[in-house]
């Protein structure tokens, strides 16, 4: 229920919002829980394993039990913790883990048979038989237990990612942070200063302390204000760091759309930053425990200072008659504040009996309770004092068994917390994260004033490591009261006390793992599952080790802590891989040409980030077969033409850069002519094939060598690494051209004829013999022709400044197509290849070696290169490798496939009789069959010899003879003539 | 005669403006890349007497008179604006690389915010201030970036990448933009 002149909520503005189909109405300001308690609401959530009911136990991000679904379809978002998500009009939350329904859940049946469903029941209980796991049980198990469910649907919201950069990341906006924050902007560091909550404040805004003489709030609003004023500032609210990495960079998810019903265009979900810090201040604040008793989940329990959170910051009180259990004095508060609001109080029940604690209620001291009554909402509590046993009747328990501070951020790279005695909880060692202080209340410091002393104190630090002065902050007033504990971890008695209620582990389970010989925590946790899930023990963690800890016979630590890996808490996946759906996958890469071939109608393939026109279809065609036939037609007929811009093109210059090119190609180019190309085959130092590729002499010291489109950035890689690594002395210089030309294969017997169209002069077989290049002119545009031929014919490659390339492209394949010809993609490329046994990366695929694919001879003997020692290793020159052949089906099965094996004619096609494989294959116009290319056993001695190759995966069994790989004008005359 | 017409890689993409930045395509003019073969300090004085700017140190850009020289990775800058004076021959590699890359300008008061989606470098004015330029990646792409004003940025991608340059800014400018209201 509301009360009356409490909160920090919008009053003015009333929002609706619904639960389970349930309208509520909530003020701005609100979250779900706080909605809900407003409304009287309690049940909001069923239990993992054994689907208790459960209601909110914190106010916070570490909440347990009260996680929903927001929105619906294919946007509903899962195990939203509903303390943390903000009310807003025409808000859809549902809940989950329930069928039928929350209030009737049949899935409950698993609490009745709970003695069979205790710790590592499954795997006892699912062992046999054993293929029943993966098929039945599991899956059934999975049903029954667990957290909400993604839509099955494509995501269609829209997430962020960025990256910022600061001096000091100061993490957490309570007292300490904010105190921390201040000095370091006064100082002039630059800062950011995160915090989770979409109100800044932390603990100043759920409590009713006084700094300053002002109320906690309104001092820290102040706060907030001077440092959204400064521009040394950034102020990121919502937002959770939620892990820490090498080199001061930490990852924070940023709720941005998250509190609105109604987003703009674009407008992200969930922003993930990646933010740079030179030094980092964490002041994340603490998280209080509960205490394990018997059937301490029921709706209408949760802890002290949440039932303070909500009675302070949302004016909500979550009952009518409330107790307190506790054995801190920081329990009090609520009692107090409690009182202080008019609320009737039914009890306050101290553990401890030196005690002082004054108001108008009841005090048990020395008392514990010891079990709750009650349904699907807490109706009582028996508490166990002295002189008896007694039922106190309740609505709303606040309990407190002390404070953990949040040390996770500490633990990322593997640093592990100290313990400390005195408030029995760990705290951060200092050092763990390299840069990283903490104050506050998670360096332990729990007083209000101590929190702001240690923030000022840790930021004038950090400011004197930056060189920069430290500013003069007053120390506002604050209470300063000490930190009394003494502790509490579990109440004995029967029944099942709840340490993790997100996953139902209960102090007997841990003590069962224990029994059973998972004495090591890490064992412990994995026995039990106690700990994980979205709250990652947040709640359970030093209670169930203390728990461990008494049922082992060892202290708390030396029974150590599980290790806290990033995420602090949970992180959509869409956010992180933000960006990178769709478009967003990898960066396209279009051809001058793209839009020409598209228009054309040719179907575009990808070749790795390139797209490339598989063919050009034409009225008629019903198969791309045919297409592909007509294109090596215009080839070997007339005229294609052809994009081939996608190759690498790396211009080399320099007085050494000739040596250079002997030094990385097996054969000589220091000889080569200017004016004339030769082709050249680069090995990788372990004298495998790396590349191939022609390269063009325009200079003394000028050369332009293209690659493979596949290879371009390895062989750029692998010539600075030459030029940097093995010959700093030599003078050179390489530089991409790639993207400068656009460069365009003409090729056929009437090659020449088109060309002599577009060049502003003509040339002829003398002027521009086989193997010649220079510089020219196409209709006034300067270029470079080479001419060179991967189809086997007379053939050119042109090549303008790319801004030229698209009108070049059509000028040339218009100028083709009147000759008989026009343009050819990336099949008919291919077909025209292999009939010439021209190889490509489907032959050097890393594993061949230039004597595989018969080019041992270009390994010239005058000169060292790259690769050439370990190239002649005996392994890598024996007759008997799988050397590169042709094929051609002789048998009744006309089909080849690349990717089948190769067997002997009669022998039995497994593993051990095989004798090689199949790596390119087309049907040729040609030859008139298909014809493949591949490598063998002793390939060349073969020729001749039947063999039988078989694709397993495809069901094909087909007789070969095995050939030489040249199926076309083996003499080479047409490219020469 | 049939003529080649000339197209700029960005086309009819752009402009695009969303919220407080704008992106348009720049050009460039004459773009040479120049790569130190001898003596840096001989090539810088041939630069300076040249074209009034001197080869740039890491990191930054240099600029005289609609003139610039951004530095653009080991020994390498690319001289923008002008065609290279026959006297840097000596000194250095010269290749014409006026149409391998996309040249772009991001512009407005959200420009940085913009940037800040995409890459993973500082980019504030208060650490990367006209006249530095960094090689960096803009998403997945490897990129050129310069400040060349107040809130003002040169950014450079190859070529074929213009389509998803255009892209990924825009879509970083309309979630920017989607703050702002």
């Amino acid at each position: 229920m509301r009360i009356k002149g409490k909160g920090l909520i919008d009053r003015s503005n009333t929002v609706s919002f619904s639960f389970d189909g349930r309208s509520y109405d909530g003020f701005e300001g609100d979250t779900v829980a706080s909605a809900l308690l407003a409304n009287d609401v309690t049940l909001m959530g069923r239990s993992f394993k054994y689907h208790r009911p459960r209601g909110v136990l914190t106010a916070g991000s570490e909440e347990p039990n009260a996680l929903v679904t927001v929105g619906s379809g294919a946007a509903s978002e899962p195990n939203v913790r509903a303390t943390m998500q903000e009310v807003y009009e025409g808000l859809r939350v549902r809940s989950q883990n329930a069928w039928p329904s929350l209030d009737f859940d049949l899935m409950a049946v698993n609490n009745l048979v709970s003695p069979f469903l205790g710790a590592g029941f499954y795997y006892k209980t699912f062992m046999w038989p054993r293929k029943f796991w993966e098929r039945f049980y599991e899956p059934v198990i999975r049903r029954a237990a667990g957290l909400g469910g993604l839509s099955g649907a494509h995501n269609p919201d829209t997430y962020e990612r960025a990256f910022a950069f600061c001096d000091v990341l100061v993490i957490g906006a309570g007292p300490a942070g904010l105190m921390a924050a201040l000095t370091a902007a006064r100082g002039g560091a630059d800062v950011i200063l995160a915090d989770e909550d979409a109100l800044m404040g932390g603990r100043l805004n759920a409590e009713t302390y006084l700094i300053a003489g002002k109320p906690g709030h309104v001092w820290a609003a102040e706060a907030v204000a001077e440092l959204a004023g400064m521009d040394n500032v950034r102020l990121m609210s919502r937002t959770t760091v939620t892990g820490a990495y090498d080199q001061g960079t930490f990852g924070a998810l940023e709720r941005v759309g998250q509190h609105h019903g109604v987003r703009s265009k674009g407008a992200p979900l969930e922003c993930f930053w990646r933010i740079v810090a030179k030094h980092s201040i964490l002041t994340a604040g603490a998280l209080e425990r509960p205490i394990a008793f018997q059937n301490n989940d029921r709706p209408g329990i949760m802890t002290a200072g949440a039932v303070r959170a909500y009675l302070n910051r949302w004016g909500v009180s979550p009952g009518k008659a409330l107790t307190i259990f506790g054995n801190n004095d920081d329990a009090h508060r609520t009692a107090r504040d409690l009182a202080d609001a008019g609320v009737r109080i039914a009890a306050v029940v101290d553990s401890r009996t030196d005690v002082d604690v004054k108001g108008d209620f009841p005090v048990y001291r020395g008392a514990q309770v010891f079990n709750t009554g009650g349904g699907k909402e807490l109706e009582s509590i028996s508490i166990r004092t002295i002189s008896g046993v007694e039922k106190i009747q309740t609505d709303c328990l606040a309990m407190s068994g002390g404070w953990n501070p949040t040390v996770h951020l500490t633990c990322h790279m593997n640093g592990r917390p100290t313990w400390r005695p005195d408030i029995q909880a760990f705290v951060p060692t200092a050092g763990a994260i390299p840069g990283m202080v903490a104050a506050g209340a998670c360096n332990g410091t729990f007083s209000t004033r101590g929190c702001l002393a240690e923030g000022a104190d840790v930021a004038g630090k950090v400011l004197g490591t930056l060189g920069k002065k430290v500013p003069d902050v007053a120390l506002p007033q604050a209470e300063d009261a000490p930190y009394r504990m003494e502790p509490l971890w579990a109440v004995a008695g029967k029944g099942r006390a709840w340490l993790d209620f997100q996953n139902d582990v209960s102090v007997k389970d841990v003590a069962q793992a224990a029994v059973e010989n998972f004495r090591s925590v890490e064992h412990m946790k994995r026995y039990t599952t106690q700990g994980m899930a979205t709250d990652q023990g947040k709640n359970s963690n030093v209670g169930a080790l203390a728990v461990l800890a008494d049922a082992t016979g060892r202290g708390i630590p030396e029974t150590g802590t599980t290790t806290f890996r990033p995420p602090y808490s949970p992180v959509t996946i869409a956010a992180m891989g933000a960006g990178a759906q769709g478009k967003g996958f990898a960066p396209q890469r279009f051809t001058t040409s793209h839009s020409a071939s598209v228009e054309a109608g040719a179907p575009m393939i990808e070749a790795g980030l390139w797209y490339r026109p598989s063919y050009f279809p034409k009225a008629g065609e019903k198969t791309w077969r045919q297409s592909c036939d007509r294109e090596v037609g215009y080839v070997r007929k007339a005229v294609g033409v052809c994009d081939v811009s996608t190759l690498g093109k790396i211009d080399i210059q320099g007085p050494d850069a000739a040596a250079l090119l002997d030094f990385v190609y097996t054969n000589m180019f220091s000889t080569l002519k200017v004016g004339r190309v030769r082709y050249g085959l680069m090995l990788r130092e372990d004298g495998t094939v790396m590349d191939d590729g022609t390269c063009a002499r325009l200079g003394d010291h000028h050369f332009v060598m293209t690659t493979t489109t596949a290879a371009a950035g390895t062989v750029m890689k692998h010539l600075e690494f030459v030029a940097q690594c093995l010959h700093p002395e030599w003078c050179v210089a390489m530089t991409s051209v790639t993207e400068q030309w656009a460069q365009f294969a003409v090729a056929g017997p009437k090659s020449r004829e088109l060309l002599n169209g577009v060049l502003d002069a003509p040339i002829d077989n003398d002027s521009w013999p086989f193997m010649a290049c220079g510089d020219t002119s196409v209709l006034g545009v300067k270029g470079r022709l080479f001419r060179i031929s991967f189809s086997g014919e007379h053939a050119y490659e042109i090549a303008v400044p790319a801004r030229y390339g698209e009108s070049l492209f059509r000028e040339l394949v218009a100028r083709a197509q009147g000759l008989g010809g026009g343009a050819y993609g990336m099949e008919a490329l291919n077909v025209l290849r292999i009939e010439k046994g021209f190889i490509t990366h489907a032959e050097i695929h890393g594993r061949t070696t230039a004597f595989d694919v018969g080019m041992a001879g270009m390994i010239s003997a005058k000169k060292d290169c790259v690769g050439k020692v370990m190239a002649a290793r005996p392994g890598l020159v024996s007759a008997d490798r799988e050397r590169l052949v042709g094929m051609k089906p002789v048998g009744a099965v006309k089909m080849l496939s690349a990717g089948a094996h190769i067997f002997g004619k009669d022998a039995e096609a497994v593993r051990e009789n095989d004798q090689g494989y199949v790596t390119s294959v087309c049907f040729s116009p040609e030859v008139g069959t298909y014809i493949g290319l591949g490598f063998v056993k002793n390939g060349p001695e073969r020729y001749g010899e039947v063999m039988r190759v078989v694709d397993h995966l495809r069901a094909l069994d087909v007789e070969v003879e095995i050939c030489p790989p040249v199926f076309f004008d083996p003499e080479g005359g047409r490219a020469r003539g | 005669m049939a003529e080649l017409k000339a197209r700029t890689p960005c086309g009819d993409m752009l402009p695009v403006t969303h919220g407080a930045a704008q992106l348009v395509e720049l050009d460039l003019g004459i773009v040479t890349s120049v790569m130190v073969t001898g003596d840096e300090d001989a090539l810088s004085d041939a630069l300076e007497a040249a074209h009034g700017v001197a080869f740039p140190k890491p990191n930054r850009a240099s600029g005289k008179g609609g003139i610039r020289c951004v530095w653009f990775g080991r020994n390498q800058a690319l001289l923008i604006g002008a065609a290279p004076d026959a006297s840097l021959a000596a000194h250095g590699a010269l290749v014409d690389l006026s149409d391998g890359w996309c040249a772009v300008r991001l512009s407005g008061g959200a420009s940085e915010d913009v940037l800040a989606r995409l890459v993973p470098v500082d980019l504030r004015a208060g650490h990367f201030k006209r006249g530095h330029t960094v090689r960096t990646l803009v998403g997945h792409m490897t990129a050129s970036i310069t400040r060349t004003g107040g809130e003002d940025f040169m950014i450079l991608v190859f070529r074929s990448m213009a389509s998803t340059l255009v892209h990924e800014v825009s879509e970083a400018m309309l979630s920017v933009a989607s703050r702002e209201s």
